[in-house]
């Protein structure tokens, strides 16, 4: 690990021709998650030439325009489909790809299971704040049921889906969890997601203070981000839990770590490629 | 030269090839599918990839994204498939990302006859995509135009940094002619424009009078940012009213400006003649049939043949038309391209020639409307 003050490290990796401030409100959880993308770059010694950061719409969205690598913001819920071909194009990139729930999960989930599906060497970090952010505050995929939002005045009656779980089941071969609260954990859990070879996610729990928050009176900032460190619990506390008590808390930790599935590029290239020129030959 | 037999589609794909094309991004689709399946094949024999996506909105944005990683991309696709790349479309011609979209036309709306063919997304490839912009849309009436124009298209999408759109429909996709294919492709080959300035002079979107900014691929040192956001010459998401006016003046001047490279057509007989038949595609065969009866029977016709529907070609059709009194606009659909032959014919008479439902015109159809007009 380097031991640079944390605000040196930043000034490496943002852009210093792009005006700030950002877009966010203050007190946001993205933010934070930048900074843990960036340390975890750091910390992995990347070439800034090598690194690719690509997004879809929304607040996350925005995300790329900041920091110093190749960086495309694209349209709402593509961002991984926009990835995979730069991915094949440049198989030795490290393809980052930065989503809200919305647009990992509603518009792009069709991209998001396939590309898990696929296995192909993108890491997708999804910044979860249950909600629609920069339109203002309608549900979401994640919206927890019951709750009001401003597309659902009487209430909200859709289960939600866990981005992580189902990140597992589509074939994932490394998944975890995190929060805006637990910064050094999710630092962590990024650079084994970026330092994966195949399809992985990262989900980092977050909330939106001034939109789902305001209209449910779940408090200020400060008030979200303690219930983000009181009602969540390790995947090892979450083991000696009964399903109903597990279901209303963020179970943290690293979901899915397999070495077993082989990553897309590599495959095509060793397989595809090889018997094409093969035969052609 | 060797003679071979071939569909329009797959002379689609070879024509790709020839072009340098080593990324494909596709969603099986009729009658399009057939340009995929050459891809799959003969992509990889030149460390090309082919991969077909979840759906053709993936498809369009995976070609996006590998144009931008340096490749020469391309998609096809028909009607409903072309419906949903739109919005990426879109993207592409607002990043000015260099891609080639290939639409084997079928009879539609919606579903429509998968297997017959029309050629009604001739305003939908113009304007199927929301907001103001340039694009360039060609189309071809042969297997050999197939190769020869897919070759154009990439030409022209490296070189104007645009998206390029194909309009083959079901006959030329399907029919099988034989063609004679150049034997030595290598001058064919298209390569991506390069820049003589360090990263940091970079400015991906600069606003230069007389030229086309080139699109360095990711991953080569320079570090820039792309966005579908209104954005200023380094590529910054902007607002400010001067910039978005700046950048929409120079991209439909860049295209404004290669109009005697882009507008590709045919003509014959104009000078001798006062009846001009206008035609493209499939109908351009039917017409071409048409005119060629006309004259025996003694009319004086002429007969333009349009590869280049977008932009269109109205100093083209102005210059033919000088001396004519009457247009004749065959096409497989309700009228979209007599649309713009009629805003620029003056006090010419312009006669329509549709069809839209499924089935060629005739020749004899035409033919009568030759004799016909007064």
């Amino acid at each position: 690990m380097k031991t640079q003050p944390e605000s040196k490290v930043h000034e490496r990796y943002l852009r210093h021709s792009k005006k700030f401030p950002n877009v966010w409100c203050a007190g946001c959880g993205i933010g934070i998650v930048l900074g843990a993308i960036i340390r975890a770059i750091d910390s992995l010694s990347l070439d800034k030439n090598d690194v690719a950061m690509i997004s879809g719409i929304g607040c996350t969205g925005r995300m790329p325009v900041y920091v110093d690598f190749n960086t495309m913001h694209t349209t709402h819920g593509r961002a991984i489909a926009f990835a995979t071909g730069l991915k094949l194009a440049r198989p030795t990139m490290k393809v980052i790809v930065v989503m809200g729930d919305g647009d990992a999960l509603a518009i792009g989930g069709n991209h998001f299971i396939h590309a898990a599906r696929r296995n192909i060497g993108l890491t997708a970090i999804v910044v979860n704040n249950l909600t629609y952010g920069m339109t203002g505050g309608q549900y979401s995929p994640t919206t927890p049921l019951g709750a009001r939002a401003s597309t659902a005045p009487y209430g909200h009656i859709e289960p939600s889906f866990r981005i992580a779980e189902l990140a597992v089941t589509a074939g994932a071969p490394f998944v975890a969890r995190s929060t805006v609260y637990h910064v050094a954990e999710l630092q962590k859990y990024i650079a084994q997601a970026i330092s994966t070879q195949g399809f992985s996610v990262v989900e980092a729990t977050s909330y939106c203070h001034t939109t789902l928050g305001r209209i449910n009176r779940w408090g200020r900032a400060p008030d979200m981000m303690r219930r983000l460190k009181e009602n969540s619990v390790t995947v090892q506390q979450a083991e000696k839990m009964s399903e109903e008590e597990k279901k209303a808390k963020i179970i943290r930790g690293i979901l899915s770590d397999r070495k077993d599935i082989p990553e897309y590029t590599e495959l095509y290239r060793e397989q595809i490629i090889r018997q094409a020129k093969g035969e052609k030959a | 030269m060797n003679r071979v037999l071939m569909q329009g589609d797959e002379a689609c794909a070879e024509g790709a090839i020839a072009a340098g094309c080593n990324f494909f991004a596709g969603y099986p689709i009729t009658p399009a599918t057939e340009i995929a399946e050459v891809m799959a094949h003969r992509l990889p024999q030149q460390d090309g990839v082919f991969i077909q996506m979840e759906d053709e909105i993936a498809s369009m944005a995976a070609v996006i994204g590998a144009a931008v990683g340096g490749a020469r991309a391309m998609t096809a696709t028909s009607g409903p498939g072309f419906s949903l790349m739109q919005e990426n479309i879109g993207y592409a011609a607002m990043a000015e990302i260099p891609c080639v979209i290939a639409n084997v036309q079928r009879l539609g709306p919606s579903t429509g006859r998968p297997t017959s063919p029309a050629q009604g997304d001739v305003m939908q490839a113009r304007w199927g995509t929301h907001g103001d912009h340039p694009i360039i849309v060609l189309c071809p009436s042969s297997v050999r135009e197939s190769f020869d124009l897919t070759v154009k298209a990439f030409e022209f999408s490296e070189r104007y940094r645009t998206p390029v759109i194909l309009l083959l429909d079901e006959i030329i996709g399907h029919m099988r002619e034989g063609v004679e294919l150049p034997a030595d492709k290598t001058t064919l080959n298209v390569k991506r424009e390069q820049t003589l300035v360090p990263p940091e002079w970079y400015k991906p979107f600069e606003n230069l009078a007389t030229d086309v900014p080139p699109l360095i691929p990711f991953g080569e040192g320079y570090r820039y940012h792309i966005t579908g956001l209104h954005h200023d010459e380094r590529g910054y998401p902007t607002d400010k009213v001067d910039e978005v006016e700046a950048w929409t003046a120079r991209v439909y001047s860049k295209i404004k400006q290669a109009l005697s490279e882009v507008l590709l057509y045919e003509e014959n007989g104009i000078k001798q003649a006062d009846t001009l038949v206008v035609a493209y595609g499939i109908s351009a065969r039917s017409a071409r049939h048409a005119v060629e009866m006309a004259r025996n029977r003694g009319r004086r016709v002429g007969f333009l043949k349009l590869q280049t529907l977008w932009p269109f070609p109205e100093e083209v059709i102005e210059q033919a038309a000088e001396r004519i009194h009457r247009i004749i606009v065959p096409e497989m659909n309700l009228g979209q391209l007599a649309l713009e032959v009629e805003r620029v014919a003056g006090r010419r008479k312009v006669r329509r020639v549709n069809r839209a439902d499924g089935e060629v015109i005739k020749p004899e159809q035409i033919l009568s409307a030759i004799e016909g007009m007064r």
